[in-house]
């Protein structure tokens, strides 16, 4: 826990200063008839993120923040599992939807999810798999008219637009 | 008299048969949400919103804010039947609740938590009812230098009376303010924190991307871990003549209701502060006055009696700054703010002459939401012991997709679902290592209305910070900021003072 109380406020730190750098991009001083810059809102309130860091940092060399005095560690080895399985299956869920759709990732998720995480039946996964994605159709693309991505499988709606609209 | 026409008028608006759907349809999604362990109001209205775009802004928003009431009344059941906080607005019910339930009492203090709840709702609407108009003419005086200060005030209670660590808290301010200003500079028209030349930063960080990353993802990571172990669930037997006989026990509890009501109603009212700092307030007050304070935390139907009042009350009262200023009163409402924003209403005093049916409408709503969920709560407890028993690994994945493409289609930008899922993976590190999150939602809501505020001030009085304390209302505003600011410093000095006399004579 303290480990990751600093890295947090290290990193964080870092973070401001890029942010700092990158409101310089635009006016951060008084320009004549014009009222402060456009940079200047954010360059100010990334210097006020700093100074917290640094009392946060301050804070974890006194021991005051109660995180920084904790012993436990900031993820035992189960929960950094299951958040890497949970986390990892999310991204790899967003990915896909790049090349194969919404269409194609979702059921693949709620499978890997519902069946190997979840350890459910395969009526369970496999219903759920089936029925979300249509639900989803039916709500998103034909009632709010949001079309949602679908990568390389867009070919394979054409039939299915044609009997809507 | 003004007051009751519009109210009728409103009474229409929300009995048309699209919006008393959404009505029902709203308290029953909220009381589930609720029920959930760990998803609350923020977490329901934040994943739901993007799915409201289909029905015009004032059916849209009679169904969120239906949502946000049936979440209330749902928070208690999980807290009693599991122990487990149904939302953080719902804590101080487990103190009593939870201990009752343990005693074979649950259906006790269900009736008793959805009893107040009612009586909470019933009170705050009619005191919102008649507070509106007023402040909202008020509110009609204010300048930008008025409306920033009431900004750096909502900010300021939440140092003042977050009680979270303030270093944090002031950071989770900070960047959700930074936030706000990517994309292009409103005054200037220029592109501003355009991080490594991403196209998809042009049209800024759109507030529900944050919302949703850290009260959808963020929130399911945490309830993931913490969900690991195994929970006991309390039995309760339910039945019409048990729920009528608990019914009738409340009557010795009403002055705890009215109590808690007026006290939830009026913290609520603070920019910021919301239900959870409310509930909490009145179960404190409720032991306080009690003549055996001893029982509280033993199972004193009292104790469930009064938080579960209070944060009714409380989430109409944070409704009022919401319509009448601007400011939203709560996260919850942090986040109907943006979505106001989104379908296209400038949020403030202005939008009671601009809008009267979208305001009308929305309060006539709370008036019969409160009775819908009083019946369907009580109607559907048995379904709600069901919902808790659901695995959470089914519901999980379920609401991680709900997220992903709740998250890409306000903008049909993958970049978003990105950026969302970032959001929520650091959000919930910074949760674990104690940093708040909702200061940062309501900055990046704020933010776009914040910064053109103090912007246009400071060209009126060419660069002069004091334009903020010499006009009265934003000066009275500023040094009530100030004060609360610097409050958690006094308490800190003080402690030490004491700790140190404690330590002196050793």
């Amino acid at each position: 826990m303290r480990v990751a109380e600093l890295s947090m406020a290290v990193v964080m730190a870092i973070f401001s200063l890029y942010l700092m750098w990158k409101s310089t991009e635009l006016p951060i001083g008084w320009i004549p008839a014009e009222g402060p810059g456009g940079g200047a809102f954010p360059f100010w309130l990334s210097l006020g993120m700093l100074l917290c860091c640094l009392w946060m940092i301050g804070r974890w060399v006194t021991r005051t923040s109660p995180p920084s005095r904790s012993t436990e560690p900031f993820m035992t080895p189960q929960t950094l599992k299951l958040f890497l399985l949970v986390a990892g299956s999310l991204a790899a869920m967003i990915g896909l939807i790049h090349i194969i759709g919404v269409y194609g990732a979702v059921p693949l998720f709620l499978i890997f999810y519902i069946r190997f995480l979840g350890r459910h039946s395969w009526a369970i996964a496999g219903s759920l798999a089936v029925s979300t994605p249509i639900a989803a159709f039916l709500f998103f693309e034909i009632a709010l008219k949001k079309t949602l991505p679908k990568g390389y499988t867009e070919p394979l709606f054409y039939p299915l637009y044609d009997f809507f609209y | 008299m003004e007051v009751l026409g519009l109210l009728i008028n409103g009474f229409v608006i929300a009995f048309e048969p699209l919006n008393l759907a959404l009505i029902v349809a709203g308290v029953v999604v909220g009381l589930f949400i609720g029920a959930m362990p760990g998803l609350g109001s923020v977490n329901g209205v934040a994943i739901l919103l993007p799915m409201t775009f289909l029905v015009p802004p004032t059916s849209a928003v009679i169904f969120l804010a239906a949502i946000y009431y049936g979440a209330m009344y749902g928070g208690a059941i999980s807290s009693i039947m599991l122990g487990i906080p149904g939302a953080s607005t719902a804590v101080a019910t487990t103190f009593d609740g939870r201990p009752l339930a343990l005693k074979g009492q649950a259906d006790k203090a269900l009736v008793a938590a959805a009893a107040a709840s009612f009586v909470g709702g019933s009170i705050s609407v009619v005191l919102f009812t008649l507070f509106a108009l007023p402040l909202a003419g008020v509110a009609l005086a204010f300048g930008p230098p008025e409306t920033f200060a009431l900004m750096v005030l909502a900010f300021a209670t939440f140092i003042g009376l977050g009680g979270d660590d303030i270093p944090k808290t002031l950071f989770s301010i900070l960047i959700g303010l930074v936030f706000s200003t990517v994309g292009l500079d409103i005054i200037s028209g220029e592109p501003r924190l355009i991080f490594g030349g991403l196209t998809g930063f042009y049209h800024g960080i759109n507030f529900l991307v944050l919302a949703i990353g850290i009260y959808g993802i963020g929130e399911m990571l945490w309830t993931i871990e913490i969900s690991q172990g195994e929970v006991l669930m309390s039995k309760a037997t339910v039945s019409f003549r048990r729920i009528l006989s608990n019914l009738r026990d409340l009557k010795g509890n009403i002055k705890t209701m009215i109590m808690g009501s007026f006290l939830g109603y009026f913290v609520g009212i603070l920019p910021a502060a919301g239900a959870t700092p409310g509930s909490l307030m009145a179960y404190g007050v409720a032991k306080t006055m009690s003549k055996n304070p001893e029982t509280y935390g033993k199972g004193n139907i009292d104790g469930v009696v009064a938080p579960e009042a209070a944060n009714n009350a409380a989430s109409t009262g944070s409704m009022l700054p919401m319509l009448t200023l601007g400011i939203p009163g709560s996260p919850t409402t942090a986040i109907l703010l943006g979505g106001m924003v989104i379908w296209g209403l400038e949020p403030g005093p202005l939008v009671f002459t601009d809008h009267p049916d979208f305001v009308w409408g929305l309060i006539a709503s709370l008036y019969a939401a409160n009775l819908f969920a009083l019946l369907i709560n009580i109607g559907f407890i048995p379904a709600f012991i069901w919902v808790l028993k659901m695995p959470f690994t089914i519901l999980a994945p379920i609401i991680f997709v709900l997220c992903v493409v709740g998250g890409y289609v306000p903008t049909q930008s993958m970049h978003d679902v990105w950026l969302m899922l970032i959001f929520g993976v650091v959000g919930y590190f910074m949760r674990k290592l104690d940093y708040p999150m909702a200061p940062m939602v309501l900055a990046i809501v704020l933010g776009p209305l914040a910064e053109p505020a103090m912007r246009q001030s400071l060209i009126g009085s060419q660069g002069d910070v004091m334009i903020f304390f010499e006009r009265p209302i934003s000066g009275t505003i500023m040094v009530i900021a100030l004060f609360l600011i610097v409050l958690p410093l006094i308490k800190n000095m003080r402690k030490r003072r004491k700790r140190n006399a404690a330590n002196g004579p050793n």
